[in-house]
């Protein structure tokens, strides 16, 4: 064991992880049932739930575009961090280009959804 | 004369079955991905104006975006109970009334609180029904 | 006198380029453990088969081996459980064989040294000012994580251990929190060194193996993860508290 080893800077990463996880953990299975089952098939709630004009009204609210920019990027990062120790896990060599390419991913829907988020505006 | 035999660890994760479930409970993590991926297409379509969201809306209405969901749905669900189940290894000792909290109960308190979780989701949901 | 089949993984290094199965039939009664099962082969069999061993009651950590995949305490696994389909014993997973049943257990030894495995008294005493005084609650706080045998099962059970070696791993990190959690101890902020590098607690992933094979309920998982915590912490709050106050 070498003395001093340098200190890992996975607490910033384990972080979101842990906030992604347990936002997801607590509506992610809901989120999913509603966006992508129950108003696209008019089950419950009214087809027209998420149409344009509401979706916009919701995403112009200060509430609205904290709740999405959030949910979806917290989502991101916690995949990110489980995703890249996973191809540890199977074998895959987890360098620099596997961290890149796991959290360069993360950060690219934070960018995407922050940026659309301030373009739709108030 | 010494001459250590080292065992290579490929497919470790299908000698046990609880490494099995280990590896299902990481793999939610590409359901996790996916669903953001699809709400960040979404809010992305959203800041292009009427056309380009309703072209969203119309995806999420086909048959392979549906059972697509219900995929996800599964995964979602997976992710949450096994998120609970370790949970308390996270935690330091807990103590109620000088008594140890059982890593049992910390769990259960965490399932019941995603069904909650879930249901107050829903019922804010229908509340803002148009 | 029943019998049942047993497998026994073998390799002598002067002989074997690679490990082999070594089968018998071997005749029991309800009450032999496997221990007993592998020394009735020595005896009986094959005096050439090497394993490890010494109290027979699951307190030396001697025995382990992986029992049909699993790691377990030869002591304290019973053959009765296995009939009539047999088992097959193989060394501890995750450490070089270096004969039969036998590991190399250094890379443990060396990481027991390093985590700084004694208490560094915070408020140091004199012979006459008597002993460190404990409450109950706070003998508590970090008794079961002393119980451990040093068995190595959860190194054999941790797959991360498994992919890299460097890892300090289940056990070590387990004890390295049992001084943290003592009260008399104040050698905390040096061990966070070791809990913060990319071998302490971070190459966890929390697959939790260790604590359900741990034969003394440690639950090294809990003692790993939970300085997870702390080690963000430890991060986080670095800029704000000066060295050794963050508590």
């Amino acid at each position: 064991m070498t003395p001093n080893p340098p200190r890992s800077h996975a607490p910033i990463f384990w972080g979101l992880f842990g906030a992604g996880g347990m936002l997801s953990a607590l509506f992610g299975p809901m989120l999913v049932l509603i966006t992508g089952v129950l108003v696209p098939l008019g089950l419950l709630l009214p087809p027209d739930y998420m149409s344009y004009p509401r979706m916009l009204a919701f995403a112009q609210n200060w509430i609205g575009k904290e709740f999405l920019f959030f949910v979806i990027s917290l989502f991101a990062w916690h995949a990110a961090h489980r995703i890249f120790y996973s191809l540890h896990d199977v074998g895959v060599h987890a360098g620099p280009v596997a961290r890149l390419l796991c959290y360069g991913a993360a950060l690219v829907v934070t960018l995407v959804v922050g940026g659309s988020l301030l373009a739709i505006g108030w | 004369m010494r001459k250590p035999y080292v065992r290579p660890m490929t497919r470790w994760w299908r000698r046990d079955p609880y490494f099995v479930r280990y590896m299902w409970r990481e793999a939610t993590a590409l359901a996790v991905a996916a669903y953001a991926v699809v709400l960040t297409v979404g809010v992305w379509r959203l800041a292009q104006g009427q056309a380009a969201f309703d072209g969203w809306l119309q995806a999420l209405r086909s048959w392979p975006s549906i059972v697509f969901h219900l995929v996800l749905l599964a995964a979602m669900v997976i992710h949450a109970v096994s998120w609970f189940e370790i949970m308390p290894k996270t935690m330091p000792m807990l103590f109620v009334d000088g008594e140890r909290v059982p890593a049992a109960t910390i769990t259960r308190a965490g399932l019941v609180t995603a069904v909650a979780a879930a249901l107050a989701l829903f019922a804010l949901a229908w509340m803002l029904k148009p | 006198m029943k019998t049942i089949p047993i497998q026994v993984l073998r390799y002598r290094p002067e002989q074997d380029a690679e490990p082999w199965w070594q089968k018998f039939d071997l005749p029991y009664t309800d009450d032999m453990s496997v221990l007993q099962g592998l020394l009735a082969i020595k005896d009986d069999f094959d005096g050439s088969l090497s394993l490890r061993w010494t109290c027979r009651m699951a307190i030396c950590g001697s025995c382990g081996v992986m029992i049909d995949g699993k790691p377990r305490l030869g002591c304290k696994t019973f053959l009765r459980d296995y009939a009539p389909a047999g088992l097959r014993v193989e060394p501890l997973a995750h450490f070089p064989i270096e004969r039969d049943l036998v590991v190399n257990i250094e890379d443990f030894i060396d990481k027991l040294e390093s985590i700084t495995p004694y208490i560094v008294p915070k408020e140091p005493r004199t012979l006459e000012q008597g002993e460190y005084l404990q409450t109950p609650h706070e003998l508590e706080l970090f008794e079961q994580y002393s119980s451990c045998i040093n068995c190595l099962l959860c190194y054999a059970a941790c797959p991360q251990y498994g992919l890299n070696d460097k890892f300090v791993g289940p056990a070590a990190l387990a004890l390295l929190h049992r001084y943290n959690a003592d009260s008399r101890d104040g050698a905390r902020q040096e061990r966070m060194q070791i809990v913060n590098a990319k071998v302490g607690v971070w190459s966890c992933t929390a697959v939790g193996y260790c604590s359900e094979v741990c034969p003394k309920g440690v639950d090294p998982a809990n003692a790993v993860n939970q300085n997870k915590v702390a080690s963000a912490k430890d991060y986080f709050l670095r800029f704000v508290a000066p060295k050794g106050a963050a508590r």
